[in-house]
C-alpha cells in the first residue's frame, strides 16, 4: 500500500517551548493510524501542521506525494478535518452549510454530494434545520458531511466521537470504517477514547512531551506492556519517564 | 470565492434582525445630522449656502465607517462562530479570502446606505447626488480607506487573536478627528494638521466641502486621496499576509474561537 501521509522529522518550537521534538510517521492508503497521547503531549500541533495551519520548525510533510510546504492549497484540495473545537456556522442551515463548504472545496455537483452524504450518514430530515440548533450527535454527524463533502484523501479527526451517546459514537465509528474500506483513504485519529481506537486502528502512536514514544498495533502494545487493555497502557506510558522506547 | 460570500449572503438573507441593524444605525445617524444640518444652517453664515455639507459628509463617513466595521464584523463572524479553522482549511488562497470579504463588506454597507441616502430627499430636501460624478470617486476613494482598515485590523486578529477585537471597533474613532469630517483642516492645530495630511479622509471630506460650498472640483485632492488610499491598501495586503505567516509560525489559527 502506497503512503498517502509521510512525516519526516517535523519539529515545532514557540520560542524555547518544545512542543515537537522532531517525529516521524506515515499513514498508508486504507489505514487509520492512532494517534493517543496525554494533554499537551503535541497531537494537536502536529495535527496543525499536517493541516497547514502550523510552520513546522524543521521537518517536511508529504501528502499524496506532494510536499506540504509550497503546495498548501492544492494539497488542503485532499485533506479535511474535525474537532469537536470547531464549528460550522451555527445560523445557517444543514444544507446551506455543506454548499458553502461544497463551493469553498469547488465540487461540481454539490447538489448530488450533499444527497449521497445525507443519506449515508442519515441527515436527510436535517438538511433544512438550523445547524446550531441540532443536538452534538447530529452537529457531529453535519461536521463529517462537511469533513468529507471534497472526497478527501487524508481525513484528520480530531476526538470525533467525543460527547457523543454511545448509539451515536457507534453509528460515527462504524460509518468511518466502512467509509475508509470503501474509498481507500488514509485517517489520523486522535481520541482519549482507548476503546474506539482499539477497534478502529490497527496501528497507533503513543506521543508524549512532544515526541513519540511507543508505537505499534494496539494488541502488541497491550502484550508488550504486560496490561489488561490500551486504556491501561496508556495510563503506564503517561505516568512514565520517557525511556520506555 | 463565491463560497465565503454565500456563506455571508445566507447568513443576513436568514436573519431579519441582522439586515434591521444594517439598516437602523445608518439611517439614525442621517436623521439626526439632517436636523443638526437644519440647525446649523439657520444659525451660522458657513454654511447658509450649503444646508447639505454636514448631511453630505455625515452620509460620506457613515459609508466609511459601514465598510471598515462591515469587514471587520466578516472577519469576527468566524471567530466568534468556531469556524475560522474550517475557512483556514478551506483550499483559499489568502487572496481569494479577502477578495470575497471585500466585496461582501460593500454589499453589506450599500444594504445599510441605500435606505438612509434616499431618506434625506423627502426629509431634508437635499440629495447626495449634488456631488456629481465627483461622488463616486469620493465614494470608492471611501470604499477603499474602509476596507483597508478592515484588512488592518483582521492582520490584528490573525496575529494577536480575538483579543484584539476591541482596537476592531475603536479604528475610525480614532481616525474620526484627523479625518476632518465636519470641519474644515485649519480647525485642527497644526501637529494635528500635518497628521491629517498623511490620511486620505481629509482629502475627501475637504473636496466634499468645496464642491457643495464654493462649486469647484480641486482634482488634486482626488488624487492625494487615491495615493494615499493606494499606499495604505498596500501596506494593509503586506501586514496581513505578514500577520499570516506570524499566525502560523506562533500558533494562532488553530481553535480560534470565543
Amino acid at each position: 500500500m502506497k503512503n498517502l501521509v509521510e512525516v519526516k522529522n517535523i519539529k515545532k518550537y514557540y520560542g524555547k517551548n518544545e512542543a515537537v521534538k522532531g517525529i516521524s510517521f506515515n499513514i498508508k492508503e486504507d489505514e487509520i493510524l492512532g494517534l493517543l497521547g496525554p494533554n499537551g503531549s503535541g497531537k494537536t500541533t502536529t495535527i496543525g501542521m499536517l493541516l497547514g495551519l502550523l510552520k513546522p520548525t524543521s521537518g517536511e510533510i508529504l501528502i499524496n506525494g506532494q510536499k506540504l510546504e509550497g503546495n498548501r492549497i492544492e494539497i488542503l484540495e485532499q485533506i479535511n478535518f474535525i474537532s469537536p473545537y470547531i464549528e460550522l456556522p451555527k445560523k445557517l442551515t444543514v444544507k446551506q452549510n455543506l454548499t458553502v463548504y461544497g463551493k469553498l472545496y469547488k465540487i461540481n455537483n454539490i447538489n448530488e454530494r450533499i444527497e449521497f452524504l445525507s443519506e449515508k450518514l442519515r441527515l436527510e430530515d436535517l438538511l433544512n434545520s438550523i445547524t446550531g440548533e441540532l443536538s452534538s450527535g447530529q452537529k457531529n454527524r453535519v461536521s463529517l458531511a462537511k469533513a468529507l463533502i471534497n472526497e478527501p484523501k487524508v481525513l484528520l479527526l480530531d476526538e470525533p466521537t467525543a460527547s457523543l451517546d454511545p448509539e451515536v459514537g457507534d453509528f460515527v465509528r462504524s460509518f468511518l470504517e466502512d467509509y475508509k474500506k470503501e474509498k481507500k483513504i488514509s485517517i489520523l485519529l486522535a481520541s482519549h477514547n482507548m476503546n474506539e481506537v482499539t477497534r478502529l486502528c490497527k496501528s497507533i502512536l503513543m506521543m508524549k512531551d512532544g515526541i513519540i514514544i511507543d508505537e505499534g498495533n494496539p494488541k502488541e502494545l497491550i502484550n508488550k506492556h504486560g496490561r489488561k487493555n490500551l486504556e491501561e497502557v496508556f495510563l503506564k506510558l503517561s505516568r512514565s519517564k520517557n525511556e520506555l522506547n | 470565492m463565491y463560497g465565503l460570500f454565500l456563506r455571508h449572503f445566507y447568513l443576513i438573507t436568514r436573519s431579519f434582525p441582522r439586515v434591521l441593524d444594517l439598516v437602523y444605525w445608518p439611517t439614525i445617524q442621517i436623521t439626526l445630522w439632517g436636523f443638526i444640518s437644519n440647525f446649523f444652517a439657520t444659525h451660522t453664515t458657513y454654511y447658509n449656502n450649503a444646508v447639505g455639507v454636514i448631511l453630505t459628509c455625515a452620509i460620506l463617513y457613515d459609508f466609511l465607517f459601514r465598510t471598515s466595521i462591515g469587514f471587520n464584523m466578516l472577519f469576527l463572524e468566524e471567530i466568534w462562530s468556531r469556524n475560522f479553522t474550517n475557512l483556514f482549511i478551506a483550499p483559499m488562497k489568502i487572496g481569494e479570502i479577502l477578495t470575497s470579504l471585500v466585496a461582501t463588506a460593500l454589499i453589506r454597507a450599500l444594504i445599510g446606505l441605500i435606505p438612509a441616502v434616499l431618506l434625506t430627499s423627502p426629509l431634508f430636501g437635499i440629495s447626495i447626488l449634488d456631488l456629481g460624478i465627483f461622488l463616486f470617486f469620493l465614494f470608492l476613494s471611501l470604499y477603499l480607506f474602509g476596507i483597508t482598515l478592515g484588512i488592518l485590523v483582521s492582520a490584528g486578529l490573525l496575529r494577536y487573536g480575538p483579543s484584539f477585537e476591541n482596537i476592531a471597533w475603536s479604528t475610525m474613532f480614532l481616525l474620526a478627528p484627523f479625518g476632518c469630517i465636519y470641519y474644515p483642516i485649519e480647525i485642527l492645530p497644526e501637529v494635528f494638521q500635518k497628521i491629517a495630511y498623511l490620511l486620505p479622509l481629509v482629502y475627501i471630506f475637504e473636496e466634499a466641502r468645496n464642491i457643495l460650498i464654493n462649486q469647484t472640483v480641486d482634482i488634486q485632492n482626488i488624487y492625494y486621496a487615491f495615493l494615499w488610499n493606494g499606499v495604505y491598501f498596500v501596506l494593509s495586503i503586506v501586514l496581513f499576509y505578514y500577520s499570516f505567516n506570524v499566525a502560523k509560525n506562533k500558533g494562532t489559527l488553530i481553535n480560534m474561537g470565543e
